[in-house]
């Protein structure tokens, strides 16, 4: 007797949860060579608005968190990656081999960020020579929400600039590739599944022309990342939208995933608080 | 059912016996069906021009409510400059709430301005103390300038059959009250069945409340739907009997404007909309405030609102 296949409904990633669009609505996913894979969810600015909420309120306690316990969470999140490497080269499809070493690449490119949690303050933070008798001291804080438009490279290039946004103590709303958002979800149950604290990461699919302005105009977004976005137009206008509350953009750029990623995507969302301590107190 | 439905209400507290007889004489509610069409009226889509005014509308009957221990008179100060002016072009709201000893704060800073001044009274939140004592908790409030005084009914004595009790508490403060209206809180999330709650609303309509109000907000549930619901067929049944109008206000657990707006889809559709006025229905509430100011500004200029752009309170 034959057995019918049970087949996976991807859904988005909202406040730790899975739910269906509030739209209903859904849109065919094909692989490269134009065979259907699955319905992903298409997300609506409505979606987008609860993503905003719950990533507000994952943000105290998640910035909150030592910056120790944010670096294990990364790392762990990468061991769970790991440990579904073949179920990714599956998803990511094409040649075999290539897709492993995508999968290999994300797991590194985690366990590389994840290192960085504890020493970007060293780095990036500075004790300042004053003329009085006081310590002078700036260190750098995570900004807020973070609104991410994906790259189009389904999972290294998703993990590239989420990592980032989140390692500093950011929490935020990716809207996962518009060709290919079938990584980013099962990708959200990886999360789900690393204590990650629901709401750090909220994983949208669907059109980008439809969410980015949402997201781009939303007074409670602190930062926009226009990373994934290839339509110029549609930059400028969620560049000149982000103006309206003075949100840090990092624009559009076209980069080898592969490549050293510096320190640029994490610096971009990050503030720098200065306080005067007087000495001997 | 149809007894109670026809005996004159004028003889109805002439003894404990009658009171009790027409109280247990009220037709039960269906709490299935109550629960239900509570969440079949919840799911009307309001929107555009209509939520336009629909926002308007709750946020000139919102009671901007403080009862903490640690409210200062500062903090009422900057809650009544909020009530009277919420903020681009937004209505006035209908009361600021407040405990007794802060009304004189909220009289003085809300003069002219055509906000009442409500106050709690009556050892509130939990009433348990002597009539002495809550008539003269009424009258202090009364004195200090409030317009307006949110009693508590003793649950003790309702849930242990002492309706005349409680009959007589809620004669003894509206006559404390002199010309302020008297609001009775009926506390829903104590008294366990609907069927208890459309007797306390009867029981507060007849011994003269002007409005009765669901909770304190110290207890949860607080103003459930299906409480609201109840509690606007008793004001709806009520005015059809005597010809006297009695207000409804929620408090507590409002906290969204789909909230907010469920509570004005159940007044149409339940009481009706003479109801739908400040006068006589009110939203006790602090933090729907600033959720109805953030989906005012959403629908003026067509982006999301953040609440670091609003007063925290």
């Amino acid at each position: 007797m034959s057995r019918l296949s049970v087949r996976k409904t991807y859904k988005l990633y909202i406040g730790g949860a899975f739910p269906r669009s509030e739209s209903g609505r859904s849109y065919p996913v094909t692989s490269a060579k134009g065979d259907f894979l699955a319905n992903a969810s298409q997300a609506s600015r409505k979606d987008a608005r609860d993503a905003v909420v719950a990533a507000r309120k994952a943000f105290p306690g998640w910035s909150g968190a030592t910056a120790y316990n944010r670096g294990q969470i990364l790392y762990r999140v990468a061991e769970m990656l790991e440990g579904r490497r073949g179920q990714f080269a599956d998803e990511l499809g094409g040649a075999r081999k290539a897709a492993l070493e995508a999968v290999d690449a994300a797991v590194d490119r985690l366990v590389w960020y994840a290192g960085w949690s504890d020493k970007i303050a060293a780095v990036h933070g500075t004790a300042n020579p004053v003329a009085g008798p006081y310590f002078n001291l700036s260190s750098p804080e995570p900004t807020g929400v973070v609104a991410v438009v994906a790259p189009a490279d389904p999972l290294l290039g998703l993990v590239s600039v989420v990592a980032p946004a989140i390692v500093t103590g950011n929490t935020c709303v990716v809207v996962a590739s518009e060709p290919s958002p079938l990584p980013a979800i099962t990708f959200a149950e990886v999360l789900a599944t690393s204590d990650l604290p629901g709401g750090v990461v909220n994983v949208l699919t669907g059109r980008q022309a439809e969410l980015a302005p949402w997201l781009a105009g939303h007074m409670d977004v602190n930062a926009l990342d226009l990373t994934g976005v290839e339509d110029a137009d549609l930059a400028l206008r969620c560049e000149q939208a982000a103006a309206e509350n003075l949100k840090r953009v990092l624009r559009p750029t076209a980069g080898d995933w592969t490549a050293d990623p510096g320190l640029r995507r994490m610096t971009a969302f990050l503030e720098t608080k200065t306080v005067w301590h007087p000495t001997g107190v | 059912m149809v007894s109670t439905l026809t005996t004159s209400l004028a003889d109805v507290a002439s003894s404990g016996a009658t009171l009790r007889a027409f109280l247990h004489g009220l037709p039960g509610v269906d709490r299935v069906g109550a629960d239900q069409r509570a969440a079949m009226l919840g799911t009307r889509s309001i929107k555009t021009t209509a939520k336009a005014h629909a926002i308007d509308l709750a946020i000139s009957m919102v009671d901007l409510t403080t009862l903490e221990g640690a409210d200062t008179p500062g903090k009422v100060r900057a809650m009544c400059a909020k009530a009277a002016h919420p903020g681009d072009g937004a209505p006035r709201v209908a009361a600021v709430c407040v405990y007794p000893d802060l009304v004189a704060v909220a009289a003085e800073a809300l003069a002219g301005s055509g906000v009442k001044v409500a106050s709690v009274a009556t050892a509130f939140p939990s009433g348990r103390s002597s009539l002495e004592v809550k008539v003269s908790d009424t009258a202090l409030a009364v004195a200090a300038g409030a317009d307006e005084i949110d009693m508590v009914i003793d649950r003790g004595a309702f849930l242990s059959g002492d309706y005349t009790k409680v009959y007589e508490e809620i004669v003894a403060v509206k006559a404390a009250c002199g010309d302020a209206h008297l609001k009775v809180i009926l506390e829903t999330g104590e008294l366990s069945t609907y069927d208890n709650v459309r007797r306390a609303s009867w029981l507060a309509m007849l011994a003269g409340a002007d409005f009765i109000k669901t909770s304190t907000g110290k207890v949860s549930p607080a103003a459930t739907p299906s409480v609201t619901l109840v509690m606007l067929e008793a004001v709806r049944d009520f005015r059809d009997r005597t010809g006297r109008q009695v207000g409804v206000k929620p408090a507590g657990g409002i906290r969204t404007t789909k909230d907010a707006i469920k509570n004005l889809v159940l007044v149409n559709e339940i009481a009706g909309d003479e109801w739908l006025t400040p006068e006589w229905f009110r939203l006790g509430a602090s933090s729907v405030l600033n959720d109805l100011l953030m989906q005012r500004q959403k629908l003026a200029t067509g982006r999301y609102a953040g609440p670091d752009y609003f007063t925290l309170d």
